[in-house]
């Protein structure tokens, strides 16, 4: 498994249509995971991610497989962009023992050492001075690695978050704190919590840079965060990108996200992910029409094939329950 | 052997373990420059310089979750909560993150965080700096907690603490600190995590202490008239040395627990629970628990020293428990004084 989630996670480094077709897979499992969960063959909550998905891919694409990544609850995205395979993705979510972790963690819960992708964590914020910490190692050692921790809106409020960036800040560490900017936390707009526009001018307050990224431009958040992995790796200390983008569900399986105003949803996906980097791929001549609609289907039959092992393999047994506590 | 204090001993083992291995790191409130409030940490930024011994911010949630962070790739983090209290604000990434990565990571990544906590009443800082709170940090698997009661072991169960794989609370009682004993250092002065320590042998009751209510119970035993006790230290709660209290407590047929905290939730009653269990039949008398009262610590000291089990009470509670066969009322209780 890992060596293959090393093999996926090179592939994006070095390919630009891997890219494209890595967010696809995103979409599509994603939507895959909704169905799942209708048809009640997933229990527990999901938090399910498209529209996001230049975010996941650019911070994998960005970020050397040693670099550490702390991760949230809405974590499918990242773990499949980072190089997780949709079985393992689908494994865990369906509680299996092809799962990330085996199938004890479900949706929220994905993990993969071998491409740095740390346990993800389902309490908000948390994971913010969690990617302080493995900096902090990187420092002590020594090495170039950086981590990053990428969070949602939602925890620009938490404490966490200021503890984190400010402990960050006066040490010095390689760490990048990625803000995915979905305009939602939970089921508020993010106006009605929090008073600043934009939440890369926290920065400020950090003595650090902060900066705000077109998070449905794939190339734009790839620059970004290989802009600040860049200063981290020359021990010139923390960026806080603040990616703007959108969640096209609701904050969980069982939101329909009626609250947002009317046309929001329209305008964004105006300006879909996936849309704009094919339509760039197309125009470089990297891509065409037709290969668009294949790696669409392609990446359908490989999510259903893996659906459909995932849903074929044992669950975690009663062993889990006594292993690795 | 050297005489120390309790926090020269906690000291010594911190460096001892951070001159065997360069991934040990420290860092709390004021430990760096200032060698930490109580001075547990000094001198550590001399040798160890400031790469691995660092000062924080007042920001227990940040350089908790750093520990963490640290700790699930590579180091060996020694973070220090000055007054356990402040564990209340990070809580989460203890209990919720340190503890649980292990399990979600399918044995993947290990936490191997210490949080060192001074803990207790004694000293007069009211009821925000004087709880011992160890009922808050048992009953979450894949913690460890471990209580001090002096030099000695301070030495010894800081050392399996650091060398632990998981997560580790370790509480030291505020009033200790002072307290000066020989110490055995090295590979021999280490104690194993989860081994209690009979302090002294006796045949009625065994009572089992913890952290400052070793000593109150040392001095009940010593001043005891007509009858005699196994005292022993428990040094660690999660887990707990089963098998040396059970196996004491099948000698001497009974039981008592000292603890400092309120009776509610207190970790005697889940110890008494399990020995209760397993030897109903062997008991001669009901198990006794001597505890402070459900309420605030007090500040003035007159009061702080009645919420603190003492000696004296806890000879006379002992003494009725051996007379009568029967529980007797706590002091609360038979005084009136709650009302």
């Amino acid at each position: 498994m890992s060596s293959e989630s090393l093999e996926r996670r090179e592939a994006i480094r070095s390919s630009r249509r891997a890219r494209y077709e890595r967010m696809v897979e995103i979409r599509v499992l994603e939507d895959a995971v909704r169905a799942l969960f209708a048809e009640g063959l997933v229990r527990g909550t999901t938090h399910t991610c498209q529209g996001q998905e230049a975010v996941s891919v650019g911070v994998a694409v960005a970020l050397r497989p040693t670099d550490t990544v702390c991760c949230t609850y809405r974590g499918h995205g990242a773990a499949l962009a980072l190089g997780l395979t949709p079985l393992s993705v689908l494994g865990e979510i369906m509680g299996k023992e092809v799962g990330s972790i085996g199938g004890v963690g479900g949706s929220m819960h994905l993990c993969d050492t071998s491409v740095g992708l740390m346990p993800t964590m389902a309490i908000v914020g948390a994971g913010i001075p969690v990617a302080a910490g493995a900096a902090l190692t990187a420092q002590v050692r020594g090495t170039d690695d950086v981590a990053a921790s990428i969070f949602g809106d939602g925890a620009a409020n938490i404490g966490a978050f200021h503890e984190g960036i400010n402990l960050a800040a006066i040490w010095k560490l390689p760490v990048i704190f990625i803000c995915e900017n979905n305009h939602y936390g939970e089921y508020s707009r993010i106006n009605l919590t929090t008073p600043i526009e934009n939440l890369a001018d926290r920065a400020i307050s950090f003595n650090i840079p902060g900066e705000v990224v077109d998070g449905q431009d794939l190339d734009l958040v790839v620059d970004a965060v290989e802009r600040a992995a860049l200063r981290a790796r020359a021990g010139e200390g923390p960026t806080l990108l603040e990616i703007k983008t959108y969640r096209y569900s609701g904050h969980s399986r069982s939101d329909t996200a009626a609250y947002r105003p009317e046309g929001e949803l329209d305008e964004w996906l105006n300006r879909d992910p996936i849309n704009i980097f094919g339509a760039r791929l197309v125009a470089e001549g990297l891509l065409t029409e037709a290969e668009i609609e294949e790696i669409a289907a392609d990446a359908q039959r490989a999510v259903d094939e893996a659906a459909a092992v995932a849903q074929d393999s044992p669950s975690a047994g009663i062993a889990t329950m006594f292993a690795n506590v | 052997m050297p005489r120390m204090r309790m926090n020269q001993a906690i000291t010594a083992a911190i460096a001892d373990e951070m001159r065997e291995n360069p991934d040990v790191v420290v860092f709390g409130e004021d430990v760096a420059v200032a060698g930490g409030p109580f001075k547990t940490s000094d001198g550590l930024l001399e040798e160890f310089g400031p790469l691995r011994v660092r000062d924080t911010p007042i920001s227990e949630m940040g350089f908790l979750g750093a520990a963490v962070g640290a700790a699930a790739t590579g180091l060996r983090p020694v973070a220090e909560i000055m007054f356990i209290e402040f564990i209340g604000v990070a809580l989460d990434q203890v209990v919720t993150e340190a503890a649980k990565f292990n399990y979600l990571s399918g044995g993947k990544v290990s936490c191997p965080i210490v949080v060192r906590a001074s803990a207790g009443a004694g000293l007069g800082f009211g009821c925000q700096h004087s709880q011992m709170l160890d009922s808050w940090l048992i009953g979450n698997p894949g913690l460890k907690l471990a209580v001090t009661s002096g030099p000695g072991n301070a030495y010894g169960l800081m050392r399996s603490a650091i060398r632990d794989d998981g997560p580790v609370v370790v509480l030291e009682p505020r009033p200790l600190y002072a307290m000066r004993k020989e110490v055995r250092t090295g590979e021999d002065g280490i104690i194993s995590l989860g081994k209690a320590f009979k302090r002294v042998e006796g045949d009625d009751i065994t009572i089992l202490a913890l952290g400052s209510t070793v000593w109150a119970s040392l001095e009940a035993v010593a001043s005891a008239e007509g009858w005699s006790a196994d005292v022993i230290d428990l040094q660690s709660l999660q887990p707990w040395d089963t098998e040396a209290v059970l196996r004491s407590v099948a000698r001497t047929g009974r039981l008592a627990t000292v603890e400092e905290g309120p009776l509610a939730g207190g970790w005697g009653a889940h110890v008494t629970s399990r020995v209760v269990a397993d030897l109903f039949g062997e008991l001669k008398a009901p198990p006794l628990r001597i505890t402070s009262p459900d309420t605030h610590v007090p500040f003035v000291k007159e009061l702080e020293d009645l919420y603190r089990p003492g000696a004296a009470y806890i000879a006379k509670q002992i003494s009725a428990l051996l007379e009568t066969g029967e529980v007797p009322a706590h002091w609360w209780e038979s005084e009136g004084a709650a009302a």
